[in-house]
């Protein structure tokens, strides 16, 4: 395993990306699977709630993991134009693990969602010595 | 690069969210893993992602390895107006891949 290389905890990486500033349980919608079979590709959808006007508006969304061999999983830059604050994609977990969702709105504040994902079949580390 | 799949509605009415959906073909290796000969395989991923309407950016993406292989994304958008949407994808080692559509706004 990658044990070598030190990555941050969950709570550092939301730290990075908030500036510090206090984040609040609510207003994001995170779907994913509590159980996946396989790790190499969970469909994740985060949606915030927000009316998505020039005024108020979420700005970035951020996803994080626990205890892949990094916890940044990406940052989406949203905008007005989005219509809508919500986003799909596919995303890798090592291991059994948090999964959270960060968002930050126009006004400055910090909105997030976590979720406990089993993993049956993992992703990124393939160790034959196990096998 | 390779195929790149994007999916935008022909028509839309003003004012009206539409989905938007992106794939790409891309290994998105995340140089955590070590080849048949014990050498890491070196790090290969897709690290941003652009989406412009009309000219303007309206969905942008920073992605890191933990982002699954053949990369998927799905968002929103205003119909504002008949026009194109690009999408531009750039890896780590500066190649980039254009797509676009266009959208007839009534």
């Amino acid at each position: 395993m990658n044990s070598n290389t030190t990555r941050p905890t969950l709570e550092q990486a939301i730290r990075s990306f908030t500036g510090g500033k206090q984040v609040i349980d609510g207003r994001v919608k995170f779907q994913i699977s509590p159980l996946v079979e396989n790790g190499n590709a969970v469909p994740v959808t985060v949606e915030v709630d927000s009316p998505m006007t020039a005024e108020n508006h979420v700005r970035r969304i951020a996803l994080f993991n626990e205890k892949n061999p990094q916890a940044d999983v990406a940052i989406f830059h949203l905008g007005p134009r989005a219509g809508r604050a919500k986003v799909s994609t596919r995303i890798r977990l090592a291991t059994s693990q948090a999964v959270v969702a960060l968002a930050e709105t126009s006004d400055g504040g910090f909105w997030s969602s976590k979720a406990n994902v089993v993993v049956t079949l993992a992703a990124c580390i393939e160790d034959v010595s196990q096998a | 690069m390779t195929r790149a799949l994007v999916n935008v509605p022909k028509t839309a009415k003003r004012g009206e969210v539409i989905e938007i959906r992106a794939m790409i073909q891309h290994v998105m290796e995340t140089g955590y893993r070590e080849g048949p000969n014990g050498v890491m395989i070196p790090r290969h991923i897709i690290k941003r992602f652009v989406c412009k309407y009309g000219g303007e950016e309206i969905f942008s993406a920073e992605l890191f390895p933990a982002i699954a292989a053949n990369p998927f994304l799905s968002f929103s958008a205003v119909a504002s107006e008949s026009g194109t949407i690009t999408f531009e994808w750039t890896d780590d080692k500066g190649e980039t891949q254009t797509a676009s559509a266009d959208i007839t706004v009534t």
